[in-house]
């Protein structure tokens, strides 16, 4: 699956449409990692507790939408974008859509 | 009692918060000098170029920073007067530029990355309840093309 958050692949022409592919997640953080990010709050600096959980909740949410487009039979998703929304208070949510197509 | 926690953690928050930025700073600007011939555009189209095209992929990165006590303090007493908050634009900058680099460094090999996008949260509200923004993420993503050599 080739993903591309441009209007086509280069290098490969579009043969096929297949509409909109989506995929999401909403994920809460454990009481250990908020705790040691209110830490962390006191000395500044990188949270990598809460770096790590968005990445693994956003390729979780890629994998979905590119289940989904498989499922279409795509072989690329283009015009891939990525939107996250709170939900309540300590949870997020992850969202990825894009354009299923088939490229040749 | 409590003023003395207070101070302790002013000065605690200030020491580090400091020596953590500088820190920060100055591996960020090391990376980017590193990573000078990897071109990150917001544009689209690979421009005119007869080389052909041998991959593409999604690159992305991201990073979660969080501000020190002693700047989100700073922060709430210019909310009473009003202007530029510069420990928040440090923060900020911070972020993106590291989740920049990060997106980078997934594309390493590639020769340009296409429409970078960087968007921004703030997460982990209710570990710091008292004062609205203490942590923010940055994610940056694009489109990483390598061409055929």
């Amino acid at each position: 699956m080739i993903l591309t958050n441009i209007e086509s692949v280069p290098g490969k022409n579009i043969v096929e449409h297949f509409g909109v592919v989506s995929g999401s997640t909403v994920r809460a953080k454990h009481v250990g990692r908020d705790i040691m990010a209110s830490l962390k709050n006191l000395v500044g600096g990188e949270l990598k507790g809460y770096t790590e959980l968005l990445q693994d909740s956003r390729d979780e949410a890629t994998n979905r939408m590119i289940a989904q487009a498989g499922q279409l039979g795509a072989n690329a998703i283009v015009n891939v974008r990525f939107a996250t929304s709170s939900v309540a208070q300590g949870a997020s949510e992850l969202y990825a859509y894009g354009t299923a197509v088939r490229v040749e | 009692m409590e003023l003395i926690i207070f101070i302790i953690l002013i000065t605690l928050g200030y020491v580090s918060g400091t020596i953590v930025e500088k820190k920060h700073y100055r591996s960020i600007e090391n990376r980017e000098e590193k990573f000078l011939s990897l071109p990150a555009v917001t544009i689209k189209k690979c421009g005119p170029t007869t080389k052909k095209v041998e991959q593409v992929r999604l690159v992305s990165g991201n990073a979660v920073i969080s501000v020190d006590y002693f700047k989100r303090i700073l922060a709430g007493l210019r909310n009473v007067f009003g202007g530029r908050v510069k420990s928040y634009e440090s923060l900020i900058d911070r972020a993106r530029r590291e989740a920049i680099l990060r997106m980078k460094r997934e594309a390493l090999f590639s020769d340009v990355i296409l429409n970078i996008r960087v968007e921004t949260s703030s997460i982990g509200q209710d570990a710091n309840r008292k004062k609205n923004i203490g942590s923010i993420e940055a994610f940056a993503y694009g489109t990483a093309v390598t061409y055929r050599k």
